[in-house]
């Protein structure tokens, strides 16, 4: 493909773009949140929208966390297709209630009868020294309710694909997007060069279906959100050590890609799971486990090595908060020791 | 505004139903258990017996849900909350699959997955949450729902006093009222929560004052009985389908059973519930509908037959229906 036909766009106008199309294919689909409206989200992940599609279909609320929920539950059982967003996934603790017991339980306990096709959108991570309020992942937590489905997507292209995906899905979706990812000038320290290649027309991407990132044969990397990023750094320098990374982005937590990592490890006999959420419980032991539960398909050559927020909550200082929050040069060295380790 | 002949007979009928009901369920729930004469401590297995779980009556609040059913049509949606049998029958929620859900039988309206804190019915537009006060945003969206969609549907709320010192009541009261939705919040003030009286739990007398903080009309129903609801009701229903916007109702009800089945109510000062009786909405409601004329003698007699023979019916059904199979649990875990 020639540069000039390449269509490049950031993350928050990949994500944009979706709900835009999808609003104009279905009239069900609104957005509902924390400066959505006017100001186009604080993470401009609904700008131009409330011009567009007007007030009611792009709504400010104030700022009520369990109201929005509940309200966008409400909606949603009477056919409409709410976008709720909540500004940061941390603002979660403030209404997990209806999260937790209403919205992921109520198609389960009515037996299959009540439908809740939603979306719940937030930004999470750290990286910019906003502390342990403003600067949590929090996908495992989500991913361990059942229920909800959940989507972090780690480049504009899955950003669109997703999101469209996620509005059309008749469950409640869990979509993070990660600041350090939208491509706001305020926001970006990713070293990765991240592909903002975005076609113009709608695309789905379907859930469960991990992509594999790289190619490689002696390392499997599972990176999710903004650790892709910082794995492909990663893999550059291993590749100049001679070490061969393969990285897989499983894309959506819940549903979960098993086979797609099952295969990668197969292969390299080695896996490094790296998640800027907390270690303790979390997505990486799962993916360990997935593993372990399968020693008798899966031959390892090393232990597997998890990377993540190790059991204390985010600190403000910034060489703090580089310490606690997993980088590329941790992955490279977990990689590193991994190759001259083996298993009994 | 007041209730016609017809309508005063259908809330006379509805309250005796609810009451049957509910006493019929309280008998039904010890089955399994424990002998009567411990039956009001707490030495039971609450997970023993045909209807397992925890057991939350709604009798001495059936005018609240009478009083408000009355103006519902159509379309119209109700939420409830964990003591929310009486709006379930009063809103026509089929009381054979309700009872059903509540034996855990497959053929109740959830297949046996929610039980009788969870009841969902998409047919009447049904639903009901264990969790205090969590039912009331999402009413509200009902409520913006049917604003979004052109329809002329109202969504009900149903809640208690304690649910109303939940933060989750009072963004869901901004809200509705911010974007004027039709939407009417009825709390029944039924002096607990739980074990706490409203006077330990609650800064207002009357619940109904803090219509006042979010600019919607709050109405007081003082006495415990079907008419006073009636009227107010029909206000707020006509306003909200009218695009008028929210109202609050408190409603004041008594509470004749525990928060639970079993419950001790070690809390509940001597002689209140023989005073409450003594002011029992269902006799004092039939000795006025006889004196207007509206009923004789035999038509109560009949009523009250009539109903039994109804829950006769819901519970043999429950009774008689199968059990969902095993691997139901591991079903519906996400819509296709």
């Amino acid at each position: 493909m020639s540069e000039s036909k390449v269509r490049n766009k950031a993350y928050y106008q990949a994500m944009t773009e979706a709900i835009a199309q999808e609003m104009e294919r279905d009239e069900s689909v609104f957005c509902l949140g924390e400066d959505v409206g006017q100001m186009g989200g604080v993470f401009q992940s609904t700008v131009g929208l409330h011009a567009r599609f007007g007030p009611e279909r792009v709504m400010d609320t104030p700022i009520s966390e369990t109201g929005i929920m509940g309200v966008a539950l409400g909606a949603a059982a009477e056919g409409m297709r709410p976008i709720a967003e909540l500004m940061f996934v941390d603002f979660m603790g403030v209404c997990f209630g209806q999260i937790m017991n209403e919205i992921a339980k109520v198609h389960y306990m009515s037996g299959g009868n009540v439908n809740l096709p939603m979306v719940i959108t937030a930004s999470t991570g750290g990286g910019f020294s906003d502390a342990a309020q403003h600067s949590q992942t929090l996908h495992g937590l989500f991913a361990h309710v059942p229920g909800l489905k959940v989507v972090a997507p780690s480049n504009p292209y899955d950003a669109k694909g997703l999101m469209t995906t996620a509005i059309r899905d008749n469950n409640p979706v869990v979509y993070l997007f990660h600041k350090a990812l939208l491509g706001l000038p305020v926001m970006g320290y990713v070293e990765a060069e991240i592909d903002n290649h975005v076609p113009a027309e709608q695309y789905a991407i379907p859930f469960g279906e991990a992509r594999k990132v790289r190619e490689g044969t002696d390392v499997t990397i599972v990176g999710f959100s903004q650790t892709v990023a910082k794995a492909v750094i990663a893999g550059q320098k291993l590749e100049e050590r001679g070490i061969s990374a393969e990285i897989i982005d499983p894309r959506t937590l819940v549903p979960f890609d098993t086979e797609t990592l099952i295969e990668s490890v197969s292969k390299t006999g080695r896996l490094i799971v790296v998640d800027e959420d907390y270690l303790n419980y979390g997505m990486t032991g799962e993916i360990a486990a997935m593993i372990a539960e399968r020693l008798d398909r899966v031959k390892l050559k090393a232990p597997i090595r998890r990377l993540g927020i190790p059991g204390v909550s985010i600190p403000y200082s910034r060489p703090l908060e580089q310490a606690a929050i997993p980088q590329a040069d941790d992955i490279i060295d977990t990689a590193v020791e991994l190759m001259k380790m083996t298993v009994n | 505004m007041s209730a016609t002949q017809e309508q005063k007979l259908w809330m006379y009928e509805t309250m005796v139903l609810i009451r049957e009901y509910e006493d019929r369920l309280a008998m039904a729930y010890f089955e399994g258990k424990l002998a009567p004469h411990i039956q009001k401590g707490l030495a039971f297995d609450i997970g023993a017996g045909p209807v397992p779980g925890e057991m939350h009556l709604s009798a001495g609040q059936e005018a609240a849900a009478a009083g408000v059913c009355a103006h519902l049509k159509e379309g119209d949606s109700v939420w409830g909350t964990h003591r929310t049998h009486h709006f379930a029958i009063a809103h026509g929620v089929d009381l054979n699959a309700m009872t059903a859900e509540i034996y855990g039988k497959v053929n109740g309206l959830c297949r046996g997955k929610g039980g009788h804190m969870h009841l969902f019915d998409t047919k009447t537009k049904f639903a009901c949450t264990g969790i205090v006060g969590a039912g009331i945003p999402q009413a509200v969206g009902a409520a913006l729902a049917a604003k979004q969609r052109g329809k002329d549907w109202v969504a009900v709320a149903e809640f208690g006093e304690g649910a109303s010192n939940q933060g989750a009541f009072h963004e869901a009261l901004n809200m509705a009222s911010l974007w004027q939705l039709p939407v009417v919040f009825v709390c029944q003030d039924n002096n607990y929560g739980i074990s706490v009286c409203k006077e330990n739990s609650t800064s207002v007398a009357s619940v109904a004052d803090r219509a006042a903080a979010y600019s919607m009309p709050g109405i007081t129903v003082s006495e415990n009985e079907p008419e006073g609801v009636f009227v107010a009701a029909k206000e707020a229903i006509e306003r909200a389908r009218g695009g008028g916007g929210p109202t609050l109702i408190e409603a004041k009800v008594f509470r004749y059973y525990g928060h639970f089945q079993g419950d001790p109510e070690s809390y509940r000062p001597k002689g209140e519930l023989d005073r409450l009786k003594e002011q029992d909405p269902i006799p004092r409601y039939a000795e006025q509908l006889k004196q207007e004329g509206v009923v004789s003698d035999d038509q109560l007699a009949e009523i009250k037959a009539g109903v039994n023979r109804r829950i006769d019916e819901a519970f043999c059904y429950a009774q008689e229906s199968d059990y969902p199979a095993r691997e139901e649990a591991f079903q519906h875990a996400f819509a296709q």
